[in-house]
């Protein structure tokens, strides 16, 4: 599936809720699937600096794809990060850095995009994207 | 003198306002309190009849101004209990007024080895200017710890004082644990052993009846929002001995008395330490907040308050898996806890849907953190307005939290 297709997909399940209790007890199940980093990653320059809670992200390259990993002591915030990683992981590079995020306003997450949210979201999409760049630019010189 | 509670609330317009489409909570009061109708219509009548620049003009306006914000300078003195209005400086907050001392006194009497003393539970706007001023003195600063209650114990104190102490910085009441300190016991000692103390009085004032002159402490510093007032206004209360021996903090406009290219002298006090035009709507506004607190009467809303923090602590100690951090004999109303093992994050974002201001995190005093071996607490802080029935909603709210993660 291309970002798009999955950013629908995870729009139409977020539908399905009528409030905000359910819409977090999604996420908090969300959290309990997400692909965890391996122990040894979870050191500081793993860690997306922010004040509130802990998120540590891990990237790496198999067949032009990126893989993600992640955790996080909070568990709202293991949700979200799962799923951007749903979003993201497994996708190419330029796609990645090209994508845009729309589905977190549909969904009724964009409170978690304001920068007083020091855990923000959009910490963590920055970091992913800066890890496609990276990836992008590494083999660009190979 | 009674206490209306129902009066009280309907002084501050916020309360009427709904978040989540549900009647706000707001139990955030340590960061900033909400504003009493009073304050409000200081500011907008300020700007709609009186606006001016002060201590400048001879014009009706202008002085009208300066005579309002002057008076305030004496209310201020008189609510604290400051000898003389000279000793009043007006500032940003409490943090300026902090940064002000450090760098004009403590720049002055601090030499290479010697020591500068806080405590544990310091904000870390009573921490950091005296840890850049040690770094920039090769000075040392020194740490008294606090219990596991979250108390400073008299004996540990004294332990560390000694002929190097140069300033000692202390929080009349901390803004995580609420432990109000023996403030003045610390004061006496200090005097004993010829050692200054800053007060760091910012989540004290709007809780405690304050006297500088009973404290007889060499500086206090506090915040107006804080305290119902506006924001971006703060007061240092300075011994006048002080004040006259420290060098100017900030220079430029009003505090200078004559000026040529060769030369400046300074004004006298207070306008030697108030640069620049100040804030005077806030000032103005703080003055309002201040009348406020006079009326409602300091010691019927200390009352009020303890009433408030001993239910909720009864109510919040009863709950399966809560801990609580700060239990100190003395405390204003602060809660600061954790539920089980949930991360503070988690637990404010869900309070925080039943429309319940709460503050999750370090609450700017990471060392106090650290000392417990936690991320952060949830931290419930009261203030004059807020109910029992409020503090119901908070213990329905934990509930909530411990089923979604328990």
């Amino acid at each position: 599936m291309t970002i798009k297709e999955i950013q629908e997909q995870i729009i139409t399940e977020f539908g399905n809720f009528d409030d905000w209790m359910d819409r977090y007890n999604h996420l908090i199940d969300m959290g309990k699937s997400c692909p965890l980093i391996d122990e040894k990653y979870k050191t500081k320059s793993f860690l997306i600096s922010g004040c509130q809670s802990r998120v540590w992200l891990h990237a790496s390259m198999s067949d032009g794809e990126i893989i993600f990993t992640a955790d996080s002591d909070a568990v709202i915030t293991k949700g979200i990060v799962n799923l951007l990683i749903r979003v993201f992981s497994k996708q190419p590079a330029d796609d990645i850095i090209a994508a845009d995020i729309a589905f977190i306003d549909e969904i009724g997450l964009n409170e978690h995009l304001s920068p007083t949210r020091s855990n923000g979201l959009m910490s963590m999409i920055k970091q992913m994207k800066l890890y496609a760049l990276a990836f992008k630019t590494k083999a660009a010189n190979q | 003198m009674s206490f209306d509670i129902q009066k009280i609330r309907s002084d501050f317009p916020i309360l009427n306002r709904k978040v989540y489409g549900k009647p706000l909570v707001y139990f955030d009061n340590a960061a900033t309190t909400q504003k009493p109708r009073a304050v409000i219509d200081r500011i907008t009548d300020y700007y709609t009849n009186e606006n001016c620049n002060i201590h400048r003009g001879v014009h009706h306006l202008s002085q009208a101004a300066t005579t309002a914000f002057e008076d305030t300078r004496e209310q201020i003195a008189r609510f604290i209990n400051a000898s003389k209005k000279e000793e009043i400086i007006i500032t940003k907050g409490t943090t300026e007024s902090i940064n002000l001392i450090a760098s004009s006194f403590g720049r002055d009497i601090l030499q290479k080895g010697d020591e500068v003393l806080i405590t544990a539970m310091e904000h870390h706007s009573n921490l950091v200017p005296w840890q850049m001023l040690c770094f920039e003195k090769e000075a040392s600063l020194r740490v008294v710890p606090f219990n596991d209650k979250g108390e400073i114990e008299m004996s540990a104190y004294k332990d560390h004082i000694n002929d190097k102490t140069r300033i000692i910085a202390l929080a009349h009441v901390s803004n995580t644990l609420g432990t109000i300190n023996p403030v003045k016991e610390m004061i006496q000692y200090a005097h004993g052993k010829n050692v200054p103390v800053l007060i760091d009085g910012a989540q004290a004032l709007s809780h405690l009846k304050v006297d500088v002159s009973d404290l007889d402490c060499d500086f206090y510093c506090f915040s107006g929002h804080k305290a119902y007032g506006p924001m971006g206004v703060g007061v240092l209360y300075a011994k006048e001995k002080h004040l006259e021996a420290m060098p100017p903090y900030q220079t430029g406009g009003e505090m200078v008395e004559s000026v040529s290219f060769f030369e400046t002298t300074f004004n006298v006090l207070p306008f030697k330490f108030e640069a620049g035009t100040p804030n005077v709507e806030a000032v103005l506004g703080m003055g309002a907040a201040i009348k406020y607190l006079e009326e409602t009467g300091m010691e019927s809303i200390e009352d009020y308050e303890d009433d408030l923090l001993a239910y909720g602590t009864q109510k919040l100690k009863k709950i399966e898996g809560v801990q609580l951090y700060g239990t100190a004999c003395k405390k204003t109303g602060v809660l600061s806890f954790l539920i089980d093992n949930i991360h503070p994050y988690d637990a404010g974002t869900i309070i925080d849907k039943f429309s319940i201001a709460v503050r999750t995190g370090h609450h700017c005093a990471q060392p106090v953190m650290d000392r417990f071996g936690i991320p952060g607490t949830i931290r419930a802080s009261f203030a004059m307005y807020n109910t029992k029935e409020e503090i119901d909603q908070l213990v329905e709210a934990i509930h909530q939290v411990k089923k979604m993660f328990g």
